[in-house]
C-alpha cells in the first residue's frame, strides 16, 4: 500500500516541493505518493471520505476537516506543521496620514481584505475588528485565488494596493506581508501605520485521517520530523516550502479561526460550506 | 545570564534593521537571547515575522522583544567546503562539479546544482603555470582597432594588388572565425575553478574578434567585395572544430594553426604593399604569439605529466591529414595572392622564383602607373636576413612559398622541440 497525500496546487512550486519530498521519502523506504487539488474543499472532502490518507491543509481546511470528520464519525489529527505555521498574526493597516488610530476608529469605514476564504487577510482580521468594536464596516474583498484559502498572496497584495491608492481606509494582511509589501514598494516605506494586530494563530498542518494505514502514517510523520536543515538534499525543499524544521502538530492555534468561521457563517457545524458567494 | 541587547532606535525593518540584528545575532552563543528595543512603531510586528522566517524564536516581554537564536543559520553551512584557494597555488586537481560557478576560494554551501557542462575539470588536463601571467599580459595588451590603426593612411594601390590583399584578408578572416569559435567552445567546458585559463581563452576570443574586425575593415578600405572562400580551406578549419580533447584542440589550433598563422602574419608584415595592411597584421601577430605561447606552455605541462601525449599529438596530426587528404587543399587564390605580394612586379624577370630569394620587397607596389604596371621600378637585390630560415634551411625557395609551405617542416619542429 502507498500512503497518499493531497496538496493544493496554489503555485507551480508545489510540484517541485512534493516531487522532491516524494523522492526523499521513497529513498527512505516509505511508499508515498501525492495528488494535486485545485482547491482545499475537494481535498478535505476526499480526505474525510478516505480517498486520500493525508492532506497538507490550510488552517481553514483543518477547521472544515475536523467538523466534517466528526459529522461522518471519523477522526482527523494535525500530525505535523512547519515552524513557520506557529504564532502568526494579522495586522490592520492605514495610511500614515489617516485619522484612524484604533480599530474603533474604523467604524463605518471601508476595509480592504483578501479573498473570501483567506484566514489571515479576511476571516481572522475581520473577526478581530468586529470584536474590537469596528462596527458597520464596508468590506472590499479581493477574490483572487478563491478556493486556495489565501495561499495565493494576490488578494492581500491587491488590498494593500487599494489602501496605497486611497480607495479604502484600511487593509488587512499577515504581519510578515506588511514588511514584504513595504520592501517591494507596494506600500511605500513609511506610508502606512498599523492600527490593530490580532492575537497569534496557527497556519497549515499535515492532517491525517483515521482510515490511513497506521504504520505508514506514523512512518510518514516520523520521516517529516526527521528532516534536517543540515541535509543538503532536503534543505532546498524546506526553503521552497518556507520552513526550517517540521514541528509536531498542535490544534491550540485554530480557535480564532473557528470563531471567525462561525461568525461569518463560512462552514456550518458539520463542515458543510455555507458561505455566500464562495465558489472554489 | 543577562541577555545581550540591541537598540535599533528609530531604525525599522523597512530600512534595514535586519542587518544590525543579524550582526548582533552572529555574536551570540548557541541558544543565546537578544533583547531588541527601538522606536519604530512596526518593530514588534516586523520582528515577529522576520524571526519566524529565519527560524529564530520571538517573544514580547515587559521591557521589549526577545529573539532566541535559532539553529538554521548554522545548519545551512554544515558540510560547506572551501573551493580551494583564490590564488593559483590554491587550485585543486579535480574540483567537484557542484562547486560550479562559485568563486575559487569561496565557502561553498553543500548541495545545489551540479552543472554537467564543465567536463574539462582536471588540473593536469587544462592548466599551465604560465596562464596567469599570459592573461595579465593579454589584458594589458588590448588595443582599440579604432585608434591603434591609422585607417586614414589609405591603401593607394593598383586595383589588382589591392585585390591580392583583399583575398588574403578574406582568408585571414576565415581563419580568425575558427580561432574565435574554438577557444570560446572550450572555455564553456572548462570548470570555472580554472578561471585563469578561462580568462585567457576569453581574451583570446576577444583578440580574434578584433582581428576579424581589422582584417575585414582593411579588405573593404577600397570598397571592393571580399575574395573567395574555398571548400578545402573551410574543410581544413572545420576539422579543427571537431576535436573535443582540450589538449589536442589546443595543439591543433594554438600550436599548429596559430603557429603557422604567425609565420603568415610575419610574411605579410614583410611584404605588405600598404601601411594599413602592415599595421593590422603586426597588431594581430603580437596577439597570436601570446596564443601560441599558451598552447606550447600547456602542452609542455601536459607532456611532463603524460608520457603518451606525444603519441596522441602525432595521431591527431595523422587523423587530420587523413580527413583532409581527399580535399582540394587550401585556397589556391590565397597562395597566388601571396606570391603576387612577394613578387613586387608584373614581370617574369621579377618573379621571386627567378631572382634572388628573400629580398626586401616592401613598398615596391606603388600607384605610379609606370612602376606598378610595367615593372620598371627598381628592384632591390640585396639579400637580407630571412625570419623564416634556420641554419638547417637555406633560402633557396621563393619567400612566399617558403613562408607558407615551409612552415610545417621548420617552425613546428622548433615549437615542438621541447616536447620531442
Amino acid at each position: 500500500m502507498t500512503l497518499l497525500m493531497g496538496a493544493v496546487a496554489y503555485d507551480p512550486k508545489v510540484v517541485t516541493i512534493w516531487e522532491g519530498f516524494r523522492r526523499w521519502l521513497r529513498d527512505r523506504g516509505l511508499p508515498f505518493d501525492y495528488l494535486l487539488y485545485s482547491n482545499y474543499e475537494r481535498q478535505v472532502e476526499d480526505l474525510v471520505a478516505g480517498r486520500i490518507h493525508a492532506a497538507w491543509n490550510s488552517p481553514l481546511a483543518w477547521v472544515r476537516a475536523e467538523r466534517l470528520a466528526a459529522a461522518e464519525g471519523r477522526a482527523v489529527r494535525a500530525a505535523v506543521m512547519r515552524d513557520t505555521d506557529r504564532d502568526l498574526t494579522s495586522v490592520v493597516v492605514v495610511r500614515s496620514d489617516s485619522d484612524v488610530h484604533s480599530a474603533t476608529d474604523l467604524r463605518g469605514r471601508t476595509v480592504a481584505v483578501g479573498a473570501v476564504d483567506s484566514p489571515q487577510a479576511t476571516l481572522i482580521p475581520l473577526a478581530h475588528l468586529r470584536a474590537a468594536g469596528a462596527a458597520d464596516l464596508t468590506v472590499r474583498r479581493f477574490d483572487i485565488g478563491v478556493g486556495l484559502h489565501g495561499d495565493h498572496v494576490g488578494g492581500e497584495r491587491e488590498a494593500a494596493r487599494a489602501l496605497a491608492a486611497g480607495e479604502v481606509d484600511a487593509a488587512c494582511m499577515i504581519d510578515a506581508n506588511h514588511l514584504v509589501f513595504s520592501r517591494e514598494g507596494t506600500l511605500p516605506p513609511g506610508s502606512t501605520r498599523i492600527v490593530a494586530q490580532t492575537a497569534p494563530f496557527d497556519h497549515c498542518n499535515m492532517t491525517l485521517v483515521d482510515t490511513a494505514p497506521a504504520a505508514l502514517a506514523d512512518r510518514f510523520v516520523a520521516l517529516l520530523l526527521s528532516m534536517s536543515y543540515a541535509d543538503e538534499a532536503v534543505r532546498p525543499l524546506l526553503d521552497l516550502e518556507g520552513l526550517k524544521v517540521w514541528e509536531p502538530g498542535r490544534t491550540s492555534g485554530y480557535a480564532q479561526l473557528a470563531d471567525a468561521v462561525d461568525q461569518e457563517g463560512f462552514y456550518d457545524a458539520k463542515g458543510q460550506v455555507t458561505a455566500a458567494d464562495y465558489t472554489p | 545570564m543577562t541577555d545581550a541587547g540591541l537598540d535599533l532606535d528609530r531604525l525599522g525593518f523597512e530600512a534595514g534593521a535586519h542587518i544590525l540584528l543579524e550582526r548582533a545575532l552572529r555574536a551570540l552563543p548557541p541558544g543565546g537571547r537578544l533583547r531588541v528595543t527601538g522606536h519604530d512603531p512596526a518593530l514588534a510586528v516586523h520582528l515577529r515575522g522576520w524571526c519566524r522566517s529565519r527560524g529564530h524564536g520571538f517573544a514580547v516581554e515587559s521591557d521589549g522583544c526577545v529573539v532566541s537564536l535559532g539553529q538554521a543559520a548554522g545548519l545551512r553551512w554544515i558540510g560547506a567546503q572551501r573551493a580551494g584557494g583564490p590564488r593559483p597555488d590554491g587550485i585543486v586537481r579535480r574540483p567537484p562539479a557542484h562547486w560550479g560557478l562559485a568563486a575559487r576560494g569561496a565557502l561553498v554551501e553543500a548541495g545545489g546544482p551540479t552543472p554537467p557542462w564543465f567536463d574539462i575539470a582536471d588540473r593536469d588536463v587544462v592548466w599551465a603555470d604560465l596562464a596567469p601571467r599570459l592573461y595579465a599580459h593579454a589584458a594589458a595588451a588590448q588595443w582599440d582597432p579604432a585608434v591603434a590603426v591609422d585607417w586614414s593612411a589609405g591603401t593607394d594601390l593598383p586595383a589588382d594588388i589591392d585585390a591580392a590583399v583583399v583575398q588574403v584578408m578574406t582568408y585571414l578572416v576565415e581563419n580568425e572565425q575558427a580561432a574565435l569559435v574554438i577557444p570560446a567552445r572550450l572555455l564553456a567546458r572548462i570548470h570555472p575553478h580554472f578561471r585563469e585559463v578561462q580568462q585567457l581563452l576569453a581574451v583570446q576570443a576577444a583578440d580574434e574578434a578584433r582581428h576579424i574586425e581589422v582584417f575585414t575593415r582593411r579588405a573593404l578600405l577600397s570598397g571592393t567585395e571580399l575574395g573567395t572562400s574555398s571548400a578545402g580551406g573551410r574543410a581544413s578549419l572545420t576539422s579543427l572544430l571537431a576535436e573535443t580533447d582540450f589538449s589536442l584542440a589546443s595543439f591543433l589550433l594554438s600550436v599548429l594553426g596559430e603557429g603557422s598563422f604567425l609565420a603568415l602574419l610575419g610574411f605579410l608584415d614583410e611584404h605588405a604593399p600598404d601601411p594599413v595592411t602592415r599595421q593590422v597584421t603586426r597588431l594581430a601577430r603580437v596577439d597570436e604569439a601570446r596564443h601560441v605561447a599558451f598552447g606550447v606552455a600547456h602542452l609542455e605541462h601536459q607532456a611532463a605529466l603524460d608520457p603518451t601525449l606525444r603519441g596522441r599529438l602525432r595521431a591527431a596530426v595523422e587523423r587530420r591529414h587523413d580527413a583532409l587528404v581527399d580535399t582540394a587543399g587550401l585556397n589556391a587564390d590565397v597562395f597566388d595572392a601571396l606570391v603576387v605580394l612577394a613578387a613586387g612586379e608584373w614581370t617574369a624577370a621579377g618573379s621571386p622564383a627567378v631572382t634572388a630569394p628573400c629580398n626586401d620587397s616592401r613598398r615596391r607596389w606603388t600607384t605610379a602607373a609606370g612602376s606598378a604596371s610595367s615593372g620598371s621600378a627598381s628592384r632591390p637585390t640585396r639579400r637580407r636576413s630571412c625570419p623564416h630560415c634556420t641554419p638547417a634551411t637555406s633560402c633557396d625557395q621563393d619567400p612566399p612559398l617558403h613562408a607558407v609551405y615551409g612552415r610545417s617542416s621548420v617552425s613546428y619542429g622548433l615549437e615542438l622541440r621541447g616536447l620531442a
